[in-house]
């Protein structure tokens, strides 16, 4: 009632402020209070998986769960790096995510190039084609792929994956990239076209170092997925020696499914290069997480 | 210009790379799920062809509605979900400090591994030394359930992960799309008169229609083909209790080798997710029509 009257009074005002009463105020703090009981929540869990990475046995079942730990041991991620093979499945994650990302990300650019800058008769089916894509759920492939490997020799190898990343990527990837590239000036291009640069030159040496800001979005959104993937590593690889982290570390918890601070040092491990690029990366992330989500 | 930009040969250079991976990964398996579903196929031996028997086997196995149950109640869940996301956004892009600190706190769990999430929360479940089960005996609960163990409360354990795993990311959409918000046209509506909850509800809210939508789709499809957090903390169990479509076509092809049997379903499901997506457009579609 009040604020409605304010409003009436300020009505020839141009520009009005929000006007801080004691009812605005109190209402701020309990939002505040809500918003926080939420973001507690959500990292909660995380800080609880740090505290008992630092703990011992010990100290995990006859102490409050609550409770800090007494003297951090850090020799729990030292023991964990050097058994069970998590330095070898750290190194496959870093291996098969760089790959996977440079292939999808310079496939999906040059797609993007030749559909927004080029000229085709087929460009709007072909863009459609990659655009359905994005709803196909995985499973439904995952029995033809997995006999598509095998009948390759490809079952068990790195390429495997690799290639599957790319695929399942490539249109989420087009789509956040095809949203920048329709904002990019063709001036450049056409001046470039006229001085009789070649299309080749014209891709790598004008647009491509001009979509950078859009790439690295699309690069770090591409590494949290594949970083994070399961059920194709899960699926397509057996031997331990290519196995990437999320699946390795599933076997290794699976054989101490009793040492917790093994545990917790392991699963920090596989999230720490994440948060860290998260850290640095944020608004890249977030951006690239929104458009990519929203355009659709 | 005209002539170089229409160049043949670069564009098939272009586009056929990512083309040929695209269909030869993607589209081929589809058709390929569809053709494995109309065989009995232990995925080794002879293929034989037994027409719809799969799919009718499908029909009348209770354990395959149960899963196809599971999932759709996910799906209601999640979708349902979406309300209090949208409203958290509002607040969040209302103009209010640290909101982008907020929202980045929130996405967190959305960068994880779903592996990693599974492994944590199945601690954080841990019938006596977990978060939740410690927490409840602190407040003087004395015999708390162990909720993955039990059938009739393992399924709404489990949606908590799936709610802490993407609550963010929706916020983050929503967030996104009402920061979009030219100014002015709250700005219009505040000297018209309108309190904060009208703005939001008949301003804000409407413009985002077509950002809600995609969230819906999103929620909805994504619960239908949802797997990997269930898989690792439960396996489908006790029982079934838990199973969910995917995780009962994985289990069907490469648990049991029923490979004709497994394709059927995920024939379905690629057929679900296709006919929903579908239907939300559509539905929404006239829904707009009519508003304007």
């Amino acid at each position: 009632m009040e604020f409605k009257t304010n409003q009436q009074l300020n009505k020839n005002l141009p520009i009005q402020k929000e006007k801080h009463t004691l009812f605005s105020r109190l209402g701020k703090t309990v939002l505040y209070i809500i918003l926080g009981i939420i973001a507690v929540l959500q990292i909660y869990p995380l800080i609880w998986l740090l505290f008992f990475s630092l703990k011992g046995d010990a100290e995990i079942f006859s102490n409050s769960p609550f409770a800090l730990p007494e003297s951090p041991k850090w020799e729990n991620y030292t023991t964990v790096w050097n058994q069970g093979n998590i330095d070898l499945y750290f190194f496959n994650s870093v291996l098969v995510t760089v790959v996977a990302v440079v292939l999808t990300v310079l496939l999906a650019s040059f797609v993007t190039f030749a559909i927004t800058r080029m000229q085709w008769k087929l460009s709007k089916l072909v863009l459609g084609l990659f655009m359905i894509g994005i709803m196909i759920p995985v499973h439904s492939t995952l029995i033809p792929l997995f006999q598509f490997f095998l009948g390759l020799n490809l079952i068990d190898h790195p390429l495997a994956i690799i290639l599957t990343y790319t695929a399942f990527n490539l249109p989420l990837t087009i789509m956040i990239l095809l949203g920048f590239y329709h904002t990019l000036p063709r001036e450049v291009e056409e001046a470039a076209v006229m001085d009789g640069c070649s299309i080749h030159r014209i891709f790598f040496q004008i647009t491509l170092p001009m979509t950078t800001p859009v790439i690295s979005t699309t690069v770090i959104i591409n590494m949290i997925y594949n970083w994070n993937e399961f059920v194709f590593v899960n699926t397509f690889i057996s031997s331990d020696k290519y196995k990437t982290l999320t699946v390795g570390i599933q076997n290794f918890i699976g054989q101490y499914a009793t040492d917790w601070g093994a545990i917790g040092a392991t699963l920090m491990i596989s999230i720490i290069p994440i948060l860290i690029a998260f850290f640095f990366l944020s608004n890249r992330i977030v951006e690239g997480i929104a458009a990519g989500s929203v355009k659709g | 210009m005209n002539k170089v930009m229409s160049n043949k040969t670069v564009i098939a250079l272009y586009v056929l790379p990512a083309l040929l991976v695209l269909i030869a990964l993607i589209y081929v398996p589809i058709l390929m799920t569809g053709y494995y579903g109309l065989m009995k196929w232990d995925g080794i031996g002879e293929m034989t062809f037994i027409g719809l028997e799969n799919y009718t086997k499908l029909m009348k196995d209770a354990m395959f509605w149960d899963s196809a149950y599971h999932s759709f109640l996910l799906a209601i869940f999640s979708t349902v979900s979406l309300i209090g996301y949208l409203i958290i956004s509002l607040i969040l892009a209302s103009k209010i400090k640290g909101a982008n600190l907020l929202r980045k706190i929130y996405l967190i769990p959305m960068l994880l591994s779903s592996v990693a999430i599974a492994q944590l929360w199945l601690k954080v479940y841990h019938p006596s030394n977990g978060l939740v089960n410690s927490l409840l005996m602190t407040f003087g609960v004395d015999n708390p359930p162990a909720w993955l163990a039990e059938p009739n409360l393992v399924l709404q354990a489990l949606f908590v992960p799936i709610i802490w795993q993407y609550a963010g990311f929706y916020i983050l959409i929503y967030y996104a799309a009402l920061k979009n918000i030219p100014d002015s046209l709250v700005e219009a509506a505040k000297i018209d008169g309108a309190n904060p909850l009208q703005i939001a509800w008949k301003i804000k809210v409407p413009l985002i229609a077509g950002v809600i939508k995609v969230t819906i789709v999103l929620a909805i499809v994504g619960s239908l083909k949802y797997f990997d957090l269930i898989y690792v903390m439960t396996g489908g169990g006790p029982n079934g209790s838990s199973e969910v479509m995917a995780s009962y076509m994985y289990q069907k092809a490469f648990g049991t080798y029923d490979f004709g049997y497994g394709s059927s379903i995920g024939f379905f499901l690629l057929i679900i997710c296709l006919v929903i997506t579908w239907l939300i457009r559509k539905l929404t579609a006239t829904k707009e029509e009519l508003q304007y």
